[in-house]
């Protein structure tokens, strides 16, 4: 596979080119920001019909990365849903599809500032989660070993900008998961003040690729 | 000679006696245009200066000198907002005089909000605007009584927008405009243009015919190649060269315009004669990115006499009336022989003397680009390419904009929209194929029954779900592409100076400088989307890279040159350019019309290919595109290309050893097919495509303000549909466009016939002398193949080792 392998707090870590975490002694998979309804939610609000393509799009994806390394667990780590009316109005395929992931799979929604409250769909609901040493939840604070997302990070090189992880020592921003979001690059104030001196950037794509960040 | 006689049955008194006044006398196509004044559609094509706008006007101004009409008569648009301005100002004499009672107001992107308000409540005698404020207009409610005494429409300039999409929208509303104010007649001034006809039937309503006035053409123009002492530098386009004898042209002219065919061209242009103008002789600067305050100071100075020269691009390119101008300077090729011959019609607005004009060429290339041009200038062979049916995306959006005037049956609209020229073959399936899009976004996937934009009352009668969406639907009426800019301004001052792309501002770091508005500026940074920046007169200007026009190519020009190629000598050139078309024979090869040239060689650490197809620009970039994609089965690693109107240039990492393979057709045609859905273009295409027809939004200001993670790149909206709704309308579209305007696949087809497999490969060390100005083209496009991927992680390693990692 094309993921990059490292570790983090102790933890053994696979980035994967598609911007899920995988982590192998656990069995899990995490993504960030899949918005999810997001097509739903602009039509809602401006009248604007861009192809309502981003769910099917999105599980389309999870479940390659699933299948893939079959995690067995599956954290969301918030903003999963564009907002909670979205979430509502999923039709019924895309719900079927959801289903059929979340069987035999421990699935957990973790809220983010998109998805403030629980979704009528399997699987538990929570703030944050603690496994092991690590905490995730959507919005990143000071503590330490904290896996995060929210930001949408993205890194420019060789003229191209990718969503990108963002790790230092002590905490990991996760890129934007789901098929309809933009971002912002890591080397903004707003992203890179979470990290200290020497942080790095995994870019997704092809193949992760991981460069120290400036 | 006019027949004055004539004239005076059809001219009021007051009329004939200012002429007299003024010591002029009625031209021909001006008494032409009175008596066909009653009819339904009329195209009158004259020369620049041949008063046409006043022939124009004329008829509107008889019928409103008895000052019975109430309310709006005539409604004149031009691609210009300038335009517009100007022809205000000139319209104001003749009615002054005369003391008509005749009320002229202008409308466009610049008028004051109180004023537009205004204007619908209380709308003047005649009304000055563009296609996009025109389109605005009828999508409110009130269009019904504003336009409902409206006698004469005038398309000025009318060639110009028969080009693009801006002229499928004007002649839309018109068909709007014809169902309120059914007695509505059509006029249309037109430069000379090589098809009359297909102008006509533009202008007048399908299936109706529509007459053609020909206005006496004039004397041939005065126009010659500039000759320097120094010779035209092997490439660039800013011919510095020619500042000094540019200079010398000026003084002995009263006013001179000098043409540059991109912004950032002017600018470097204009430093660089301020630096040499020891006489200090007042000169000006004028374009599209300036702003509007900078742009009206240099246009009241120009017409006030005050300026002896105007640097200028095609901001200035349509008829605006300068005054005295003696002379048109073009400099660079002007690739396009219909608008040269237009830019020259600029200079010497005396009806019978000619024109005069000189053209520099910026590198040696441009030479023979420029010795074509005048061939065919004196041949009187001027290009144009016929133009396919109306575009579906400006449909699209006169849909929404109709929705937003209010309640429309969807048989009337499609009534009135084949009455549009462009639209006369539109079909009731394609009709209901963009309603349906407004509507619901037209999906395979039926998911927005509850958000739809449209929705059909119990009468039939199709409106807006929300009422509300009209505000967003309005501020994205138009069809000009344009990049998204952000303004520079001093520090601490709040009028802004001009605009330059978001991209170019993005490469800027604190402490670089740049040229606007001919001033050398520093960048301090940027603040609530604005450049801030300070003066800064020490150092040397990093370029403005603000964005290039691309002209339409002409293959006619294309086959001029390869006919000079094939000469043993050049007599008719300049000698150093003879000396380098000698060169490149001797160390490569010159390009000829029954084969395909190939040169290979390194450069600054890449591999490069040159091709020389001489299909046209559109042409070259699709086979660069192509190509490309062979080479990357290949694994050659392409990085990327750059086409012009005669060569591909390609840049990788691997070098090509045998490019015969590369062409052979079967594999282009099968390769053509799977590109297509996958390719920088139309990724390009698509994102002008769905911002015309709505499905997204153009980056207002305030939008750009707020949140940035929740703005997403049209590519991923492209690759989305392509995977999971391949025959969605807007694809459709994109396909029809690119194949039409971008694409050109018949003329590659034409060029492999033509070379019929013949290709010559020349391997060479270094640049060749044919290759070298393809390197300073705009426009080049980056792969995302498995060579970028390559560079990104030999980049990622690199880094990582400078950091002590791995």
């Amino acid at each position: 596979m094309n993921a990059y392998v490292f570790t983090f707090c102790g933890t053994l870590c696979h980035a994967l080119p598609s911007g899920a975490l995988y982590l192998p002694d656990q069995n899990l998979l995490c993504v960030s920001d899949l918005h999810l309804g997001k097509s739903d939610r602009i039509a809602r609000r401006s009248g604007v019909m861009l192809p309502p393509y981003e769910v099917i799009a999105t599980l389309d994806k999870l479940a390659e990365d699933l299948a893939a390394t079959d995690a067995r667990q599956v954290i969301c780590l918030g903003d999963s849903f564009d907002d909670l009316a979205a979430a509502d109005s999923l039709d019924e395929a895309m719900r079927l599809r959801l289903t059929s992931l979340q069987a035999g799979r421990d699935w957990i929604w973790v809220e983010g500032n998109h998805d403030p409250g629980p979704v009528d769909l399997g699987g538990s609901h929570l703030a944050q989660v603690q496994i092991g040493p690590l905490t995730f939840r959507h919005i990143a604070t000071q503590a330490q070993a904290e896996i995060s997302g929210h930001y949408h990070p993205k890194f420019r090189l060789a003229g191209r900008s990718r969503p990108a992880f963002v790790l230092d020592r002590d905490r990991m921003i996760l890129p934007a998961y789901g098929a309809y979001t933009g971002g912002l690059d890591c080397t903004q104030p707003v992203i890179r003040q979470h990290f200290g001196p020497t942080a790095h950037a995994i870019l997704t794509g092809r193949k992760a690729i991981v460069v120290p960040l400036p | 000679m006019p027949d004055t006689n004539r004239s005076a049955t059809r001219l009021p008194a007051i009329f004939n006696d200012w002429f007299t006044r003024r010591g002029w006398s009625v031209h021909p196509h001006q008494h032409d245009m009175l008596e066909h004044a009653q009819d339904p559609a009329l195209l009158l094509i004259a020369p620049t200066g041949g008063g046409k706008t006043l022939a124009g006007f004329l008829p509107s101004l008889v019928e409103l000198a008895e000052g019975a009409h109430q309310g709006l008569h005539t409604l004149y648009v031009s691609p210009l907002k300038a335009l517009a301005a100007d022809i205000k100002r000139n319209l104001r004499t003749p009615v002054d005089e005369m003391d008509l009672p005749i009320r002229i107001e202008d409308r466009t992107g610049d008028t004051s909000y109180t004023q537009k308000r205004r204007q619908r409540a209380d709308p003047p005698h005649i009304l000055l605007t563009t296609p996009e404020s025109l389109a605005l207009l009828i999508s409110y409610e009130d269009a019904p009584r504003m336009f409902a005494g409206l006698q004469r429409v005038i398309v000025d300039e009318i060639h110009a927008l028969a080009e693009s999409k801006r002229g499928d929208q004007l002649m839309l509303a018109l068909s709007r405009l014809q169902t309120l104010a059914p007695g509505l007649r059509r006029v249309g001034l037109s430069a000379t243009v090589d098809d009359p006809p297909a102008i006509a039937r533009m202008l007048a309503r399908a299936p109706d015919t529509c007459p053609i006035l020909l206005a006496d053409p004039g004397p041939d123009p005065d126009i010659a190649m500039l000759q320097t002492d120094a010779p035209p530098p092997w490439a660039g386009g800013g011919a510095a060269y020619a500042i000094p004898a540019v200079l010398d042209a000026v003084k002995v002219h009263k006013t001179t315009l000098i043409f540059h065919n991109t912004r950032a061209q002017a600018e470097i242009f204009f430093h660089n004669l301020w630096l040499a103008n020891s006489d200090d002789l007042p000169i000006g600067i004028h374009h599209g990115s300036l702003a509007r305050e900078q742009r009206e100071r240099v246009e009241a100075a120009m017409v006030a006499g005050q300026l002896r020269a105007i640097v200028c691009t095609g901001s200035l390119d349509l008829g605006i009336d300068w005054g005295d101008v003696d002379l048109v300077i073009q400099i660079g090729a002007p690739k396009n022989v219909k608008r040269l011959v237009q830019r020259i019609g600029r200079a010497n607005h005396r009806y019978n003397a000619p024109s005069k004009a000189l053209l520099v060429p910026a590198n040696r290339f441009e030479v023979v680009e420029c010795v074509a041009a005048l061939e065919a200038v004196k041949a009187h062979d001027l290009d144009g390419d016929p133009k396919g049916p109306g575009p579906r995306d400006v449909l699209c959006q006169h849909i929404l904009i109709a929705a937003c005037a209010g309640p429309f049956h969807a048989d009337d609209l499609f009534t009135e929209v084949r009455s549009v020229g462009a639209y006369a073959g539109l079909t009731r399936v394609d009709f209901d194929a963009c309603l349906d899009f407004c509507a619901t976004g037209g999906y395979a996937l039926r998911a927005y029954d509850r958000w739809k934009r449209l929705l059909q009352n119990a009468d039939g009668t199709w409106q807006l779900r929300d009422p509300r969406a009209a505000l967003r639907i309005r501020m994205n009426i138009g069809t000009i592409q344009d990049t998204d800019t952000l303004k520079v301004r001093m520090k601490g001052n709040f009028k802004p100076l001009g605009e330059v792309e978001e991209a170019f501002a993005a490469t800027l770091t604190q402490g670089d400088t740049f040229l606007i508005g001919g001033q050398i500026v520093r960048y301090d940074g940027l603040r609530e989307m604005t450049v801030e920046v300070t003066r800064d007169a020490s150092k040397t200007p990093k370029i403005a890279t603000f964005m290039g026009t691309k002209f339409a190519n002409s293959t006619q020009l294309s086959q001029r040159i390869l006919r000079m190629f094939a000469q043993t000598d050049w007599p008719g050139l300049p000698a150093h350019t003879a000396a380098w078309l000698g060169l490149q024979r001797e160390v490569s090869k010159l390009p000829e019309a029954d084969r395909i040239l190939v040169e290979s060689f390194p450069h600054d650490g890449r591999q490069h290919i040159c091709v020389y197809g001489f299909a046209g620009r559109n042409a070259m970039q699709t086979l660069g595109m192509l190509l490309t994609q062979r080479m990357e089965e290949l694994d050659l690693h392409p990085l990327g290309f750059v086409a012009t109107d005669y060569a591909t240039l390609i840049w990788g990492l691997d070098a090509v050893t045998d490019p015969a393979p590369l062409f052979r057709a079967p594999d282009l045609r099968a390769g053509f097919e799977t590109w297509l859905s996958g390719n920088a273009v139309m990724k390009r295409t698509f994102r002008g495509a769905a911002t015309i027809a709505g499905l997204i939004e153009r980056n207002l200001p305030q939008a750009r303000k707020s949140g940035r993670q929740a703005t997403f790149s049209s590519d991923i909206l492209y690759d989305t549909l392509a995977k999971y709704d391949p025959d969605h309308l807007m694809l459709q579209i994109t396909r029809e466009e690119a194949l039409r305007g971008l694409v050109d696949f018949g003329r590659i087809e034409e060029m492999l016939t033509r070379t019929a497999g013949r290709v010559d490969h020349v391997v060479l060390d270094r640049v060749t002398p044919l290759a070298m100005p393809m390197f300073l083209e705009q426009g080049r496009i980056a792969l995302s193949g498995a060579g970028r991927e390559r560079l990104m992680e030999d980049q990622a390693a690199a880094l990582m080792a400078k950091v002590g990692l791995r």
